[in-house]
């Protein structure tokens, strides 16, 4: 007698290895006549059995997403990272913004790892101020330029609108993450701009990074942009005009 | 205590494409060979999960560790130094195969007029061309003679290409045919064809069709994956030293290959290099390896920095222009290019290959005439095609907000149906700029960081304008409904990558008195001692950099197999 999930197993196994005789069909192809075993021998899937179910973007399938909690931010933290990176990559008729995409998630993330503690920069001393064209020289690290800056941001937004961050405006929002862009906030912690820009570019990294990283939810963010994520092979379509190529995640290596 | 090893014949220090060259020329002619590598060793199967554009081309993956080991910059010599503590304008490579593992393998060859640049801008010009500060050289060796040594690098990495109809004379034709040609690519030849310029495909190390090597390595074709540079190839399709020339060494039965092995002086005798003292990093432990011969693969800032380190050769003075160590240290110029946005027209951006693309050399060199213009040298002008990945890449028009609602629409838009063109200006040497030992920071070990003063030059901003304004007018006749350029080149800023074309600090040359190496790179005041790599570049051409170092790379393996015969000075 066959169990219903032996019969779904088996049903996924044959798709996988049909997925991957095309692979191997693709770059057999290319490789010709020609024994490369150590080469591209190595990068085959070698076990087809036991592998994690084939991608799917099913929207009415909602599962829980448990990455979705955190590591590093509290709550208040969280939410105004959240309100922020939605102003920077905002929900439009595109597609969904920051928010949606899970952006918040992906910085928590991060900033409780290597990123955060700057573990692969060189973090000696002495410290001295230097000039633009050197480059970051400050001893905080990333996880503490965040604590800092959400709290001089929040006190900012105080100062000048009597409300936390997150209960402002889309546009008082704007105009304090201008200010802080611009260098009009004067603070004596850490760079405005400085912490804007590191705040900017983590939200594009978590718009547009695999989902393996708990942002770009469903791999909408590539979507939005075309972009087909982690294919194998352009080598059929690279003499062509634009082709519209449904995304894949580093999840289909699994 | 320092634990001394029985003595080999040659030890080198770095295993890239100088190290993996040097070891495999070497293994096949007999020599015992010890490869000391600071970082891990390196597998195509570690390419699994490599599609990843976060981890390799955002969080280094592949790349040195600052945290070790840095270097400091300052912008002339009245600036404090300070650490390059993030990475930005050049990325170094570590591990089995060092950066050549993750470089594009863009591979030309530079031109004739590069390795006499001094004596031909001096008949074509007069003295006064050249100004005074700028401390170009001849390098003592000429195309003709190098030419060999270039057909052998590209044999054994399988260069797919076709002439370049303004470089030197080649004695044999690329071993594989060009790359496909995307429409980006039809568009740029066809509008530099009409301009009446010369394109021809960029030569290129990602394979076009499957090849054999004169080693009897064999290697898939690339798929134009578009995950290609700042990453490792996950076909073996990109010629690296892993799956090229370490192989080769290997088999052999005469390559000792000893990775997480930092090397941290060169032994000497005040004559002669009698070897090396490293650390085993996974221990801690120190180690002497004993050498007849010793040679240094370890990167232009490690090169210099191990030679200061151990106090062999005259360091540089700028104030005097005496001594050799970290003089002529060079970079690029790559800033003065153009990109077009195209209204009605989308492309496979996110397709692509790291060497994928047409080039033109009208501006490159001697090539044109410069008597009536306030720089000298050039650059190649190419369209590539590398896999545009999307963290890094959201082009938008100059005047543009960087973030936001509007930003958000036009990145979307624009992404598909922008194109860039590149310049890879030349960078000439001056007095002031050179790379000495720093003395405040150090590496893990204690050990003086390298400290580089430099900075951009009236020579720079003249030729990046020029490269600007050439790639505007091509990119309008390709079509381009908008055109943004850069205006002014601004200082230089470690901050921004721009590219790690580094070079010099050990330059090769004619004369001890102005060069650190001979054309074989044998050390002038160290016989048994030899310094491979960029650092050897009395300047940096308008071209990158690899096919130079592999064929030098060629050229010094052997010189010491003659030096191991018969121990005598090469030139
Ligand atoms: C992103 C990127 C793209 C590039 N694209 C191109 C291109 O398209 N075309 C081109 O021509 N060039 C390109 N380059 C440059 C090219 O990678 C280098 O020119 C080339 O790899 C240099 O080879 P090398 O052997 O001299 O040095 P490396 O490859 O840097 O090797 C040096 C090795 O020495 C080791 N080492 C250093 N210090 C020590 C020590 N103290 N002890 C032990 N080991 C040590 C390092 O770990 C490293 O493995 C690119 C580089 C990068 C980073
Ligand atoms: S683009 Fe080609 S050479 Fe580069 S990594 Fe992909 S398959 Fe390899």
């Amino acid at each position: 007698m066959i169990s219903l999930t032996d019969d779904k197993k088996k049903k996924q196994s044959e798709s996988e290895r049909l997925s991957r005789r095309k692979f191997i069909k693709n770059s057999g192809y290319a490789v010709g006549g020609l024994a490369v075993g150590g080469v591209i021998g190595s990068v085959i899937p070698w076990d087809t059995e036991d592998k994690a179910a084939p991608q799917t973007n099913n929207k009415n399938n909602k599962t829980t997403n448990f990455t979705h909690a955190l590591m590093n931010f509290s709550q208040a933290e969280f939410k105004m990272v959240d309100a922020a990176t939605e102003r920077i990559f905002p929900e439009d008729e595109n597609g969904p913004g920051a928010k949606e995409l899970g952006v918040a998630y992906y910085i928590d993330h991060q900033l409780a790892g290597s990123y955060g503690l700057n573990a692969r920069d060189y973090m000696q001393p002495p410290f001295f101020n230097g000039e633009k064209v050197q480059g970051y020289q400050g001893r905080l690290r990333r996880k503490e330029i965040f604590r800092i800056a959400l709290k001089e941001m929040q006190s900012y937004s105080q100062k000048k609108y009597k409300k936390g961050f997150i209960s402002l405006t889309e546009e008082e929002q704007n105009a304090i993450l201008t200010d802080f862009a611009e260098d009009k906030v004067k603070l004596m912690t850490v760079s405005p701009s400085g912490f804007f820009d590191l705040l900017r570019s983590m939200t594009l990294e978590g718009v547009y990074s695999d989902p393996l990283y708990s942002g770009n939810k469903d791999m909408d963010g590539w979507r939005m942009r075309n972009y087909p994520g982690n294919q194998m092979s352009y080598t059929d379509i690279i003499e062509e005009d634009f082709k519209d190529i449904p995304p894949k995640s580093l999840r289909e290596h699994m | 205590m320092v634990k001394k090893l029985p003595k080999t014949d040659v030890v080198v220090v770095g295993v890239g494409w100088g190290g993996g060259i040097i070891a495999a020329e070497l293994t096949k002619q007999g020599l015992n060979v010890v490869g000391l590598e600071r970082g891990q060793e390196r597998h195509t199967e570690d390419y699994y999960m490599v599609h990843d554009e976060l981890r390799y081309a955002v969080r280094y993956e592949l790349m040195q560790d600052l945290s070790k080991e840095t270097l400091t910059f300052r912008s002339n010599s009245k600036m404090r130094a300070l650490p390059m503590r993030q990475y930005g304008s050049f990325l170094m490579g570590t591990g089995l195969g060092g950066a050549g593992i993750h470089w594009n393998g863009q591979t030309f060859r530079f031109l004739p007029y590069d390795f006499n640049i001094r004596s031909a801008t001096i008949e074509r010009y007069g003295k006064n061309k050249i100004p005074a500060d700028m401390t170009i050289q001849d390098w003592g060796i000429t195309y003709d003679e190098i030419e060999p040594y270039y057909d052998k690098f590209e044999k054994m990495a399988g260069i797919s290409g076709e002439e370049n109809p303004l470089g030197g004379k080649r004695s044999s034709a690329y071993p594989t045919k060009p790359m496909k040609h995307s429409p980006p690519m039809k568009m740029f030849k066809k509008a530099t064809e009409k301009l009446n310029y010369h394109p021809y495909t960029i030569p290129s190390a990602n394979l076009s069709e499957s090849y054999e090597n004169p080693d009897g390595i064999a290697r898939a074709a690339c798929q134009y994956c578009g995950y290609c540079e700042r990453f490792g190839c996950e076909y073996g399709a990109k010629a690296d030293p892993v799956v090229t020339v370490i192989p080769v060494a290997a088999k052999t039965g005469k390559f000792d290959l000893r990775t997480h092995s930092w090397v941290r002086r060169v032994l000497h005798n005040g004559e002669k290099a009698t070897g090396v003292l490293y650390t085993d990093v996974t221990t801690g432990e120190e180690i002497e390896q004993p050498a007849d011969v010793v040679v240094l693969t370890s990167y232009v800032f490690n090169n210099a920095r191990l030679l200061l380190n151990s106090k062999i050769g005259q360091p540089y003075d700028p104030s005097t222009g005496e001594g050799v160590i970290g003089k002529n240290y060079a970079y690029q110029v790559v800033k003065g290019g153009a990109t077009g946005y195209f209204d009605d027209q989308k492309f496979n951006n996110f397709a692509g290959a790291g060497a994928l693309g047409m080039v033109i050399d009208d501006f490159n060199g001697d090539n044109f005439d410069h008597s009536n213009l306030d720089f000298i040298h050039g650059g190649y002008l190419s369209l590539t095609q590398t896999g545009l990945r999307p963290i890094q890449n959201n082009p938008i028009p100059s005047d543009s907000p960087t973030w936001g609602k509007e930003f958000k629409k036009n990145s979307l838009n624009y992404i598909n149906k922008t194109l860039s063109i590149g310049a890879m200006g030349a960078s000439l040497p001056y007095k002031q700029h050179y790379l000495d030992l720093d003395p405040t920071y150090t590496d893990t070990f204690g050990d003086p960081i390298i400290r580089m003063t430099y900075d951009f030059k009236e020579q720079d901003r003249q030729l990046a304008k020029f490269t600007a304004k050439k790639s505007s007018e091509i990119m309008k006749e390709m079509g381009a409904s908008k055109v943004d350029s850069m205006k002014e080149l601004g200082p230089y800023n470690i901050t921004t990558y721009q590219s790690t074309h580094n070079t010099g600090g050990v330059i090769m040359g004619a004369d001890s008195k102005t060069s650190a190496v001979n054309n074989y790179l044998q050390m002038w005041d160290m016989d048994n001692l030899f310094v491979v790599g960029a650092s050897a570049f009395p300047h940096n051409g308008g071209y990158n950099p690899t096919d130079t170092v592999g064929a030098l790379a060629y050229r010094a393996a052997e010189g010491i197999i003659k030096y191991s015969k018969n121990g005598e000075k090469l030139a």
